[in-house]
């Protein structure tokens, strides 16, 4: 049926142009002839064709069109009054006598046209006429094609500045707005009238199709006006714009209403919106509650927006208006009017209001924070959003002041930003988190107060803590190490010079991580632990008097924080981590002359060894570094530091593996003997772990020739004949050159003796060790008279 | 012309955030032909940045490093050297040079480079060339104050190496070098 339609369409069309191109063959004919009748009588009735009402707008056009440019060439005829003999203002009366109006009217505009631009026209008269008999075409889209000719034909003769009336009254421009302004509302009119037409869906389809298509014509009016030069701000405010509105509201047309509004924005120059902006946002709440009124405040202050940018002058205009509480309070009316609008539609308005406050009042931090707070005024009451644009619009606006600012600092401001964030799903609210983290490190900036980091931690809790809506299995592991990290990372971040503020810092940051649980502990103590170090080590540089009437913070208070922590992180299943970092904080107690404290920390550490720490490569490592952590240690007293001695060297003996007990076993010889001045220098001792190394080592060979048939290499002595060695150049005096000589031999032998397994490696070490003494030997001095009586053999 | 980066300590996230930015920007993918690390990264995420500035990339297992399959010592030849990588929490006295001659005897290596103290180190003896490539970002260390960022950046030219020491000091990156030849005799380097 509708392509039935459709094939009429054209055919018409076709008979039409084809009609069209007839009567202006002959009026072409005419016109060379001067013949004025004639040419009346075809154009007469080639605008007839105009009269169809069967077209669709889309096609009306392409007919008028073609009678468009056949007018103006009677036009030309008409200005010439030679060809045709008759005075225009007798044309003005002749052409009134065609028969049909609507060819009538096309004529007289067409003739009224050229009476417009005669000297001492009454060009005022000439439009109003004009204006008001085209009120007889009632036809919606007759109408407005008709109306859009005479916009047309008569745009360029509109009086304007310079202009003067023959009888000295007011000034043309107003004559030119008011024809204009009656044109265009009786356009408007028209163009409504074509939707009040009911019907089922497919035919309201259709109408409102063929608005879209005809609503250029009636905008083309609004653009006429702001480019009558006469038209100043007064002129717009005072006149224009109220008429306008006047029309878009009275309309209660709900397309006219949103293209019209659109219209003025975009037309009309940004500083007379400014300046008009009360009465813009006026007539908002006035409009249908089915009108997108959010777009179009969207656009306007995205107008706005770029003009601000555009100039720093213009700012203090902007103050000057209040231009942010009128914009803020007319998105307050529209939200509350329109009750039915869905929530991504208010939160756009408010990121649209907020790039506009970013942009032209960046400075003003209150401005923002308000916005935020409208917002969360919207939000509140409902659940968390789970719907993905609402929740992408929301984003938006949290990055937006992010991006604005560089400085996160400046975000932390603004008090109701953590509320906003409180509404988005858990999943967001994660990742707008790590949006804030990224923002830190990316800026460089430090946080600085105890205070910034409470609001800093709130923002970012999502990360810190289990909300209650997680479950376990929602967490994917790649993802929860990262951000973990991202929390670590930032934590270094927190940071003032001032001890007494940075302690207060300190405190808050334990405070938040406590409550993360224990798969968030061992990412975040770490960090807090060495955070915490640092500030030890800066008082320590400030030693002397401190004057002040509070506690100041000290190092013991630092260190009890620190035990708590450690001892929070070794119950979660972390004996490693937490070994090391006792470790970590003894040695830090050492320097600062605490001996219980360290003491305390080593326990802690022997503790975890004890009863944590199992598996046998960690148990090695982890003996080495309380091994070498003992071994800096110069704040003990004899008695503990014979205790702990005494554990590490127990517990060196007693690793699993006998390779690993002897360089354990080993390595505790430098637990006697400390380099330092007043270090201990207890050479029998060092003797007895060496030699106890010895019969570890031989016990080691021993197992290897039963349980393999052949010795193992012997690494393990060229190891130990280093450490003999290294004490023999120290100065030991239980070492001599015979003990070298003899464990020498012992190698030696060991090496040539028929179960050997030899192991290149392990030779390249026997030799490379007898090189060195060999070149100990040659370089004389004190140490070369020393080695002096040690034989060595070099192989080739 | 064969360059090796050298760095380590890094202790992302433990005790610092990330390296410097100044360092980032000098360390560019494509002009470095081989990164050693002495360990303590601590993290994947820095384990995947390193293997972008270069896929030829040796790492020894530090004392906080997160992955535990790192080796506790490594040996690799470039051009004409013997390089030995070991992170040194493991060579007791910390720090002492006799010691870690000691392992480098044991590696058989011309030139070991070790960690662990966050101090930077250029130490020629009987048996090698010891170097430490200090922490690439400054971190926190109970051996040594005052650490300075830094990283070393060795150019291996048949039986010379020059090491350059990159430091960054009061925000300003300073670069100072030293030459080492090798003799053609296997063991030692002069």
């Amino acid at each position: 049926m509708l392509a039935e339609g459709f094939e009429d369409e054209d055919k018409w069309l076709a008979e039409g142009i084809a009609g069209i191109q007839h009567n202006a063959f002959f009026m072409h004919r005419a016109l060379d002839e001067n013949n004025l009748r004639d040419a009346l009588k075809y154009s007469a009735q080639m605008l007839s064709e105009l009269r169809t009402s069967r077209l669709s707008p889309h096609k009306y056009y392409d007919l008028y069109m073609r009678a468009f440019d056949e007018l103006r060439r009677l036009e030309i005829f008409f200005k010439d009054e030679t060809r045709h003999g008759v005075s225009i203002v007798d044309l003005y009366e002749l052409v009134q006598h065609a028969g049909n109006i609507l060819p009538r009217l096309y004529l007289l505009c067409t003739v009224g046209s050229v009476y417009m631009r005669c000297k001492d026209a009454p060009v005022r008269d000439v439009l109003k006429d004009l204006v008001e008999m085209c009120r007889a075409v009632q036809h919606p889209i007759r109408g407005l094609f008709l109306r859009s000719y005479l916009s047309q034909v008569s745009k360029d003769k509109l009086p304007d500045v310079g202009y003067e009336r023959e009888d000295g009254e007011s000034n043309g421009v107003m004559d030119a707005v008011e024809f204009v302004l009656q044109n265009f509302t009786e356009m408007n009119k028209l163009w409504v009238r074509l939707q009040q037409q009911q019907g089922p869906g497919r035919i309201r389809e259709k109408r409102e199709k063929e608005r879209n298509e005809l609503r250029d014509l009636v905008g083309k009016n609004l653009h006429v006006l702001s480019q009558i030069e006469g038209v100043d701000l007064e002129m717009y405010k005072d006149t224009v714009l109220p008429s306008v509105l006047e029309q878009v509201v009275n309309c209660k047309d709900e397309l006219a209403q949103f293209y019209l509004m659109e219209c003025i924005i975009q037309v009309f120059p940004d500083e007379y919106h400014l300046q008009t902006l009360e009465t813009l946002l006026g007539a908002c709440p006035q409009l249908q509650p089915t009108v997108d009124i959010k777009t179009v405040l969207s656009q306007l202050m995205d107008r706005l927006s770029n003009y601000a940018s555009s100039s720093t002058e213009v700012l203090p205009e902007f103050l000057q208006v209040e231009a942010f509480t009128k914009l803020s309070t007319a998105i307050g009316r529209v939200i509350e009017a329109q009750v039915d609008m869905p929530l991504v539609g208010a939160i756009s308005l408010h990121v649209s209001l907020l790039t506009f406050t970013l942009r032209v009042h960046p400075d003003r931090l209150d401005y923002v924070d308000e916005v935020l707070g409208s917002c969360v005024k919207k939000l509140s009451g409902k659940p968390r959003l789970d719907d993905n644009r609402a929740t992408k619009q929301v984003v938006a606006l949290l990055s937006a002041p992010l991006d604005k600012y560089n400085d996160i600092v400046t975000a932390l401001t603004l008090s109701n930003y953590p509320r906003v964030m409180d509404h988005l799903d858990h999943e967001t609210n994660k990742a707008m988190a790590m949006v804030i983290i990224q923002s830190v490190m990316k800026n460089n900036t430090y946080i600085s107060t105890a205070d910034k980091v409470e609001v800093l931690f709130e923002l970012i809790k999502g990360l810190i803590k289990d909300s209650d809506e997680t479950t376990e299995d929602e967490v994917d592991e790649e993802d929860f190490n990262e951000e973990q990290n991202s929390v670590a990372r930032l934590i270094h971040m927190l940071h003032n010079d001032d001890p007494e503020e940075m302690f207060k810092i300190i405190c808050t940051v334990k405070k938040h991580i406590m409550s993360g649980g224990p798969r968030r502990l061992p990412f975040a103590v770490p960090s807090l632990i060495f955070s915490s170090l640092r500030l030890i080590r800066q008082l320590q540089g400030q030693d002397g008097d401190i004057v002040g009437e509070e506690v100041p913070t000290t190092p013991k208070k630092i260190f009890q924080l620190l035990n708590e922590t450690i001892e929070a992180l070794a119950s979660v299943s972390s004996p490693e981590l937490a070994l090391r970092l006792s470790l970590q904080c003894a040695e830090a107690a050492n320097d600062c002359d605490l001996e219980p404290v360290a003491y305390e920390f080593f326990t802690q550490a022997f503790v975890l060894y004890e009863e944590e720490i199992a598996d046998s490569k960690a148990q090695v490592t982890a003996i080495h570094l309380i091994i070498g952590t003992l071994q800096r240690m110069n704040v003990f007293g004899v008695e503990n530091r014979d205790t702990l001695t005494h554990k590490a060297t127990g517990y060196s003996a007693k690793l699993l593996k006998k390779p690993d007990q002897c360089r354990a076993v080993y390595a505790c010889s430098h637990l006697f003997w400390v380099d330092d001045q007043d270090g201990i220098k207890d050479g029998e001792r060092v003797l007895l772990c060496l030699k106890r190394a010895l019969r570890i080592a031989n016990a080691a060979q021993q197992m290897a020739n039963v349980t393999r048939g052949s010795s193992g290499p012997v690494t393990l002595f060229v190891e130990i004949l280093n450490k003999y060695i290294y004490y023999f150049e120290k100065g030991n005096p239980q070492i001599t050159s015979s003990t070298i000589q003899g464990l020498i031999e012992l190698i030696t032998t060991e090496m040539q003796s028929d179960s050997a397994s030899a192991l290149p490696a392990s030779d390249a070490f026997l030799t490379s060790t007898l090189r060195y003494i060999q070149f100990q030997k040659q370089k004389g001095g004190i140490l070369g008279e020393k080695y002096g009586p040690i034989k060595v053999h070099i192989p080739a | 012309m064969v360059l090796v980066l050298a760095l380590g300590d890094l202790h992302i996230p433990h005790r610092a955030p990330d390296l410097p930015a100044k360092f980032k920007s000098m360390l560019v993918p494509g002009k470095i032909q081989h990164i050693i690390c002495t360990g303590n990264l601590c993290i994947k995420e820095i384990h995947d940045y390193l293997k972008t500035l270069c896929p030829d990339l040796h790492i020894t297992r530090g004392e906080y490093d997160e992955e535990t399959k790192y080796p506790e010592t490594k040996t690799l030849t470039i051009g004409q050297f013997k390089l030995g990588l070991c992170h040194g929490h493991q060579v007791i006295p910390w720090g002492d040079l006799d010691s870690l001659a000691m392992l480098q005897r044991q590696l058989d290596v011309d030139i070991l480079v070790t960690g662990h103290t966050h101090q930077f180190t250029a130490y020629k003896h009987e048996g090698g060339v010891v170097i430490n490539p200090g922490s690439a970002t400054g971190a926190y260390s109970s051996i040594t104050y005052d650490v300075n960022p830094s990283f070393v950046l060795m150019d291996i030219d048949g039986l010379r190496v020059v090491v350059y020491v990159y430091e960054l000091i009061d925000g300003e990156v300073k670069v100072d070098k030293i030459d080492f030849k090798k003799t053609t005799t296997s063991h030692s380097a002069h």
